[in-house]
Formats: structure tokens, sequence, C-alpha cells
């Protein structure tokens, strides 16, 4: 395989630009353009991408629709919600344990209802004369069969077409049963342009209807709330124990291994420490709004980011207790790490990755492969917003289009009761004079190479032409990606699902992706790509038998 | 306890679909479109749908599963999805150079009532259809039916599309594999090559979805039917269609638009089946069985005799598509095994009949539903256990909960491999079949019996 500081040579990255845009008709080239960049990224100036757009028909894209978003991504990892998919069979068994959300149920008595997936199968003549009959019958029934807690309606296509009043429906519902909240989220499949309208779509009626519900005190010091976590392969474990190590309580994960009581509960936390800026950004505003809780970015995926979040929270409680604590932890964890990182740092040091995948995932796992000395030479996002990309300073200018109209922003006051801010302002002054950012991201671009290439919903011909002038050592995407990546003789890692590895996050989690990584780009089999008659061609002699 | 919350007792449920056994239409009109030579299919609606069909059949096959989408956003929901139709053709003529765009839609674009027809009819008329390519299209509405309809849907709209009667026969066959697995349509070519006959054999995913590496990325693999055999099987002398369910459709067509004759038969797993299937061929062909379709034949009736012991009253649990589960009941049945609970998620009473006529052959009442989800079944499965359970991936929650040897077969299987690979139909399927079914009952006589009784020998 040819090394790509080889390949590098004779392309630059204003070339692979152009060869990617050159087979497109005009209109599809001017938009992919805006959406391609070659980052020259210097001092104070961000250059600016075009993203949250409306991917092109025809194109094969990367990405899904909002009721993924929303019923896959944000309430799959819930395990006490009963929730039903209203609509035909397909959304709901697609979205029935693809996403490898793990969840600790082992309590007695604990409620999992991860491994169902519920429907109400609409037929045509649900569509003819409408659903919401069979809806509420399927609550009633779901309701009868389980007793659960709460159960949450998941809207697709047909459902916003034909009209059913999904919400009058739960409403009814709720006031029914008394001692099990019934919600529904309008997550349309068409709406947006990404799952991320349905990340919104998600949060927003959890904000609105859950968070809160539960004033009861929550025990432990340090309280938290870990925001944009959903513990894929474990990752949501393993930040739980760093933790509960540090002797910082996470009360709530959203919506990692979370249950319901979590999140009625997340208005007791003292601090909102975000992981997923792009998926729940919004949720940590609104906490501070209604509730006086501050929020700061944190990154559990790299080693040192781990550390590094972990010191920023203890510099915001400031307590000497906790800060030599997190010390302790740091010192006592990293020495594994860095064993294993001098361990394989031979075999990976200067090898290259792409990523494309996620709202942050393309961001985060950037700090692992620079601490093997990998580096990456293109990025992106599937469902990112330019705030992702460029940094929180350009929300004011956001444009806010037709597409984005079509999801609900709810509007969050000060609880009149609850509210209480968590931090004085002059405590508030004197934690940032000292460096700690609060309500901040700076985004990917500028943590990303002058030269490298930012793109923003890569599509399958793109990846195939990266891949193929770049050969990068290792890509990084979701299944839909993984194999016509590796047809190429390129390994393809997952970021979405792990490829059933996992945990990547925290100090453990290191280590298994360094061993991860070290595995697929020093593996045997790409070295098999070509049979011996295939690499030596032009031998015609006639093997003769002696 | 992984699905701790199904009770022992039944209730009957009129709304709610709990584990379904089946999925929607599109994902079955997806696969069946991949056994085109040169074929890329849309999927004619908002771009989740395309995802999750691609998402599903990549974890199934582990290959790259490629397909576009008309990306409905709000607009497009409203005013109809006709411009998105149009440009995304023209796009993907463009950059993927395709020779077939095979359209379906999904439950979006049925609902709002967008036109095919129309649309890509103004798709060739406005020049975005290049000469010599083509685009297919059928009808799947996600609330009617399944995934088997879907692909039923799509295998008729290839012979819609493309067959045409010359009025001059060319001698050739069709075959009609149904809903089966790459090595399913390989080895039913292998047996209909073995006997002599030039078939045309559509859809055809062997070679396309069963992949090699060898550091080349063909969007196209060279697997797939032909477009020149699919516009061929309007002259072909009769069709084979295997499956009612799957492959009836299509065949019906050919008959009563191209005078094709058809014949529908049970899809061929197992003795009988497979029996049917082969005397069949010859009489079409009009040949002798070769004597190594006879030799497979009867290896299969060894081994059956050979472990008779092993299999005989054993109950199992079946799950899957109605074509693959009627034939597999006959199979199990046919060698004395007692499938007692059969589910398929697929709508029709039919299914229930033929089921009930197998066991009844074979001397009992068998739990049979059609339209049925993996809840119920394991709700049957707890009052009444089973040996076995046969099922797609989703199974492996009942089967570990109830401490039960599992099958893996039918779709989707996401944690396995070899479906790809080794055919279920045919003699040699049957073997395969066997083979494993009798690994997963010793290997479970070898973990359970206790230390005296420990064989080496069975």
């Amino acid at each position: 395989m040819p090394s790509s500081a080889k390949k590098l040579v004779n392309w630059t990255p204003t070339d692979i630009k152009a060869d990617m845009l050159a087979k497109y008709p005009p209109k599809v080239a001017r938009k992919r353009a805006s959406q391609i960049l070659v980052n020259e990224a210097l001092g104070n100036e961000t250059p600016e991408i075009s993203a949250n757009v409306r991917t092109i028909p025809g194109i094969i894209t990367m990405r899904g629709c909002t009721y993924a978003g929303c019923k896959g991504v944000i309430l799959g990892p819930t395990r006490d919600i009963v929730n039903i998919t209203h609509g035909p069979i397909g959304c709901g068994f697609y979205s029935w344990l693809t996403r490898r959300n793990q969840t600790d149920a082992s309590a007695e008595g604990a409620e999992n209802f991860m491994p169902y997936c519920f429907s109400t199968d609409m037929q045509d003549q649900d569509i003819i004369f409408g659903g919401e009959k069979k809806l509420q019958a399927a609550i009633q029934e779901a309701y009868d069969l389980f007793h659960p807690k709460a159960i949450a309606i998941f809207a697709t296509c047909p459902v916003g077409l034909i009209g059913d009043d999904i919400h009058a429906v739960a409403r009814k519902m709720k006031a029914k049963f008394g001692d099990c909240n019934v919600f529904a989220f309008s997550c349309e499949g068409y709406k947006g342009v990404s799952q991320s309208a349905g990340h919104h779509i998600a949060n927003n009626k959890i904000f609105s209807e859950v968070v809160g519900e539960n004033d009861a005190e929550k025990p432990g010091e340090f309280k938290i709330n870990l925001l944009g976590e959903y513990n894929i392969g474990g990752d949501g474990f393993e930040i739980d124990r760093i933790l509960k190590k540090c002797g910082i309580t996470n009360i709530s994960t959203f919506s990692g291994n979370s249950t319901y009581d979590q999140f009625a509960s997340a208005h007791k936390a003292d601090l909102s420490a975000v992981m997923c800026h792009r998926s729940i950004n919004y949720v940590a505003d609104m906490l501070e709004t209604k509730f006086g809780i501050p929020w700061i970015k944190v990154n559990f995926i790299g080693a040192k980011s781990t550390a590094k979040s972990l010191r920023k929270i203890a510099e915001y409680f400031g307590d000497p207790g906790l800060t030599a604590r997190v010390e302790e932890v740091i010192a006592e964890e990293m020495p594994v790490v860095e064993e294993v990182i001098a361990e394989i740092r031979p075999r990976t040091e200067g090898k290259t990755a792409m990523l494309f995948v996620g709202g942050s995932r393309a961001h985060h796992y950037q700090d692992l492969f620079a601490e093997m000395g990998m580096k990456t030479l293109a990025a992106g996002y599937e469902f990112a917003h330019r705030d992702d990309y460029e940094g929180r300073h350009v929300i004011p200018n956001l444009k806010v289009d037709a597409d984005s109209r079509n999801i609900e922003e709810i509007e969050v006051k000060a609880d009149e009761q609850r509210y209480a801010p968590r931090k004085t302002s002059e405590e508030m002054a004197k934690l940032e004079a000292a460096g700690l950012k609060f309500k901040e991201y700076d985004g990917l671009i500028p943590d990303m190479d002058h030269q490298t290439l930012v793109i923003d919903d890569l599509n399958q011909y793109e990846a195939e032409k990266l891949v193929e002038i770049i050969k990068p050592d290792v890509f990084c995407a979701g299944i839909k990606e993984k194999f016509s990546i590796q047809k190429l003789g390129i390994p393809m890692k997952q970021l979405h699902s792990y490829d059933s590895g996992g945990p990547y996050a925290g100090f453990q989690g290191a280590v298994n992706f360094y061993h991860e990584i070290d595995r697929l780009v020093n593996s045997k089999v790409w070295s098999y790509m070509k049979a011996p008659w295939q690499e030596n061609p032009e031998l015609s002699a006639t093997y003769v038998w002696e | 306890m992984l699905l701790r919350h199904t009770p022992k007792e039944i209730k009957e449920r009129s709304a709610l679909a709990i584990n379904p056994a089946k999925t929607c239409q599109p994902i079955g009109a997806m696969y069946a479109a991949l056994g085109i030579h040169g074929c890329l299919p849309h999927s004619h609606g908002s771009q989740g749908c395309c995802a999750y069909h691609r998402s599903a059949l990549t974890r199934h096959y582990k290959e790259p599963v490629s397909a576009a989408t008309s990306s409905f956003t709000e607009g497009a929901s409203v005013f109809g999805g006709g411009a998105n139709l149009v440009s995304a053709i023209e796009n993907i003529f463009t950059v993927y150079e395709p020779d077939v765009i095979a359209v379906h839609t999904t439950c979006l674009s049925e609902t709002i009532g967008d036109d095919l027809p129309q649309m890509t009819d103004k798709a060739k008329k406005s020049g975005k259809v290049p000469e010599g390519k083509h685009v297919i299209y059928a009808n799947t509405p996600s609330y009617v039916g399944s995934h088997v309809t879907g692909f039923s849907n799509m295998v008729k709209g290839m012979a819609k599309g493309f067959a045409v009667n010359t009025g001059k026969k060319n001698g050739r066959v069709n075959i009609i594999p149904g809903w089966v697995e790459p090595s399913d349509m390989e080895e039913v070519r292998r047996m209909a090559t073995l006997m002599g006959l030039d078939i045309i054999l559509f859809p055809d995913t062997s070679g396309v979805l069963n992949g090699a590496l060898n550091g080349e990325y063909k969007m196209f693999p060279d697997g797939g039917t032909p477009v020149a055999d699919l516009v061929a099987s309007g002259d072909a002398i009769g069709t084979l269609a295997l499956g009612e369910w799957c492959s009836a459709d299509a065949a019906r067509w050919l008959d009563t638009q191209c005078k094709v004759p058809c014949t529908v038969l049970d899809m061929p797993f197992g003795l009988k089946a497979t029996d049917r299937f082969i005397d069949t061929l010859r009489k079409v062909a009009g040949v002798n069985v070769p004597d190594t379709i006879a030799f497979e034949r009867g290896q299969l009736v060894d081994l059956i005799s050979d472990m008779h012991q092993y299999f005989h009253g054993k109950k199992v649990a079946l799950v899957g598509d109605p074509d693959q589960v009627i034939a597999l009941t006959e199979f199990l049945a046919s060698i004395d095994m007692k499938p007692v609970h059969i589910v398929t998620g697929t709508p029709g009473n039919k299914f229930e009949k033929r089921i009930d006529e197998i066991t009844s052959e074979a001397g009992y009442k068998a739990n049979v539903k059609a339209g049925g989800d993996m809840f119920l079944l394991h709700q049957w499965i707890k009052n009444e256990p089973v040996d076995l359970i046969i099922g797609n991936t989703y199974c492996k929650y009942i089967a570990r909960d109830e401490d039960i040897p599992f099958l893996r077969f039918g779709f989707p299987i996401f944690d396995r491999v070899g479906h790809q690979y080794f055919p279920t139909v045919g003699y040699k399927g049957g073997l395969h079949m066997l083979t494993r079914i009798l690994d997963l009952i010793l290997t479970r006589t070898d973990r359970d019996e206790t230390e005296e009784k420990f064989e080496l020998v069975y």
C-alpha cells in the first residue's frame, strides 16, 4: 500500500476539492463547493462553511432522518420509557436495538423496555381513516401490559401528513392514567434536513414534559448533568466510573444509560457538562435559563481530554478536596494509558485518519488519534450546524431557513420557585477570569490543521474519491460507509456503533481505542488484496514439472 | 432477563405490535433491485428510509449497499416529490452512471399520492434519462403487506419495466427465486444448469451481496441479472416462480402480458420441496435428472436416516417470511421434527391454511399466526417450551432468556455470517441446514448431560 505522504505530494487539498466537484452537474457542484472547505483557519479568522442545509436529491448521503434522531438517538438509550412508534412497521423495526446503547438495568425490579420494539403498525385503513384510535388503543394496551412510568409516542412521516393529533391523544391518556406520563414527539422523517432536527424535537419535549418533575433531593456531592452522552459501547459506564472515583455525582446523563427519573431530576444538578455539542447544547442553555445551572463543554474522548475535563469540573466546584481527588485519579489512571501509548505508538506514529461522523465525534476522536501520533487529514459532520464547525460565536448570525423554522423552539423563562443561580455573578466572573469558559465551544475548524479538508454532509462518491486520492490509513464513519471503503483496501472504523467495540471514552476507553486502531491499521489482511499471480502478471513462462 | 416484561399470560392485542416479525415494503424492493446488474435502487421519500434500509441490508450482508433517495423535506411533502425525483434522476445518471435506476415509493410519497409513472415519464421526456439507460419503478406503500410484499412488487416491476414479447420464443426458462440469500440464488442457478436448462434468473444478488475483497470498489459489482436477460424474459418458454408471496405476481404478469406460462412452486427448502423443484425442471427441460443431483439427494436422505434419532419429536418455534417458513415447516415435519409455534409477520390467511395442512398431515396442530409478532411467539414458548428456535437475529433475546438453542435463518441476520455464502435451498442447502440443526442439538446435549452420561460417540 502506498504511504499517504507519498500520495499527497501530487495533490493539494484544492486539487482534491476540484476533483471531487468535477463530475457534478453545475448546480450540485456549486452547492457542494460551499460545504467543502480547505482549512485555512489562522489566527482569529475562522472560514465559513455551509452546513445544516438540505441534502441533494439523488446524492447518496450518510444522513438519516428526524425520526431517527428523535426516537433512535435521544430516546433510544432510556430504559424505562415505553417508546411507541406511531406509523407503519418499518421505522420502529429499524430503530430496534440498532444503536448499541448499553444500559444497566440490573437493579432489583428495574424496568428495561429497550429490547422491545413497540409500534402501531399502521395499515392502509389507518392512513385513510386516521390512526388516532389505533394509537389510543395501543397506548392503553401498553399501559395494561406493562404499567410503565412513562409512554412516549413518535410520529412517522404519514402521521404528519394525515394529521393525527398525537399530542391530544397523549394528553388524554396521561389524564386518564394519572400514574403514567404520556407525551408525544412530532418527529416526522421529512422535517428538517437531517437527524439533528429530531434531536431538537426530542430534547425540547423531554425538557418541557419531564425535566423538573421530581423535586426530591438527590444524594451526593458535586452534582452534575452529563449532556450529550449516549453510552454507545459503554462509554457512559466508563465516564461514570471515573466521575464516581473522583467523588463527582452524575445525577443524569442525557441520555445514555438513563431513566425517566434522571431526566425528571436534572434540575437538581449544579453544573451541566456537555459532551456532544450538536445534539444538546440548547438543553444546557435551557437548564441554565430556567434553573440557574451553568454549563461547560467537556470531552471525555481521549485520555488527555478526559483529564482536562475532570479538572474543569473540579475548578468549577472549587473544592480543594475534590481538586486533590481529581489529581489523584488522573495520576492513578494515566500510567496505564501512557504505557499502552508507548507500546503502540511506534506502529501508529505518522499514520493518517479521516473522520466523517455525527455532530461531535468527528471532532472528539481527533484527540485520540493525536495521542497515537496520527494526523487527521479530512473530517466533517453528518448533521452538524455551522456553530459545530466554526464555534458558538456564529450562532447569532445563523440564517433561520424554512427547514429550521419547522422545528419547534421552546421559550424558557426562569422558574419562579426553582430558579437558583449556582454561583454568584462574582464567583462566575472569577472563574472566567481564571480561564474556565462557560457556554463556550470553539468548533471543529480551529482544531484542524491548516490545509486539511473539512467537509459537511460527505457522500459516498466524495468518500470514495477522498480515499482513492489520499489513501488514509484509517477511515471513520458509519455502517453504510463501512464496506465500500474497505473494498478499497482501507480499514474502516465505525464511530457510531464502534463495530461492537468500546468503550472508547475515558481512560480505559482510550486504551481500548489505541489497541483497536493499532489492530486495524496494522492488520495483515490489508496486504492480501492481490493474489500472487495478480501482483506479477508479466510472468508468463510455462511452469514445467520436472 | 432481557425480555423481562413479557408475561406468560396471553392477552389479545388489537393495536400494539410488539417485536415485529416483519418490516416494511421498501427494504424488500431495495434488496430485489440490487439483483439487477448495474442498478441503483432509489427510494422516493424522505432520506431516513433509505438510510435505514441501507443500514439494515449492510448489517445483514457485510457488503456495500448503494441506494439513492429523493431526500424529501417538508416542502416536497406538501407540494409533491416530482421535482425531487426528476433532479435525483439527473444527478444519479451524471454522478454514478448506473444502467438502471429502480425507484420505489415509501409511505410518505404514497400518502401524498406521488404518481411514479407520470414522474418517470417526465424525466424521460425532459432528457434526464440518457440513451440506453432505464428507470423502472414499483409502488411499495409501507402500510400494506411487509418487506416481502415490497420484494414481490419490485420483482414484478422488473418484468413490467423490461420484459418484451417479440412473439418468438427464445427457449429459455425464467426462474424467479424469491427472497432468498445470494448463496441460494447461486445454488438455484447451479441446479438448473446441472439439469441442462438455459435460465433467466431474476433477481440475482449473487456476486453483488456476497462479493470479494480485492482493493477495488465497484458500485455496480459484476453480479446481478443483466438487463438483456430481463428483456428476454418476455420471450421465455415458461416461468418457474419459487414462493407464492415473493415471486408469483411477477410470474403471473409475464403469463398474462407476455404469454409466458408459469408454475408457482414452494421455495425449495428441504427434501420434498426440492424434489418438486427438480421434477418440474425435468419436465420443463424434457431431460433426465443427472446422477449428480440424484446423488446429492441421496446424501440428504442418508443424513436424515443416520441422525433421525436426534431430530425425531424435537419441538421447534419458527418465525420468518411466509414462503420460507412454509417450506421449512414442511421440511422439519418431513424429518419428524415438530414445529409447534409458527409465526410470520406478513399478513395473509393463506399462510395459516398452508401450515395447518402440513402439520395436520404430520398428525398434530401447531400454533400458527400470520401477521403475528415475536412477543406472541415468545409467550407461546413460555407456555409450551421448545427444543429449538429458528428465526432471524432478534430471536436471540428469546433464546437467551429461555435458554433454548437457536438457529439463525431468514432476514435480518446481523450477528452472524454464512448466510450469504452457504445455501439453504436444494439438497445441498438441506444438508447444510440439517448439519447446523444437529450441531445445535448435540452441543446442547454435550453441555447439559451429566458427567456419567457424557459420551464421545453419538
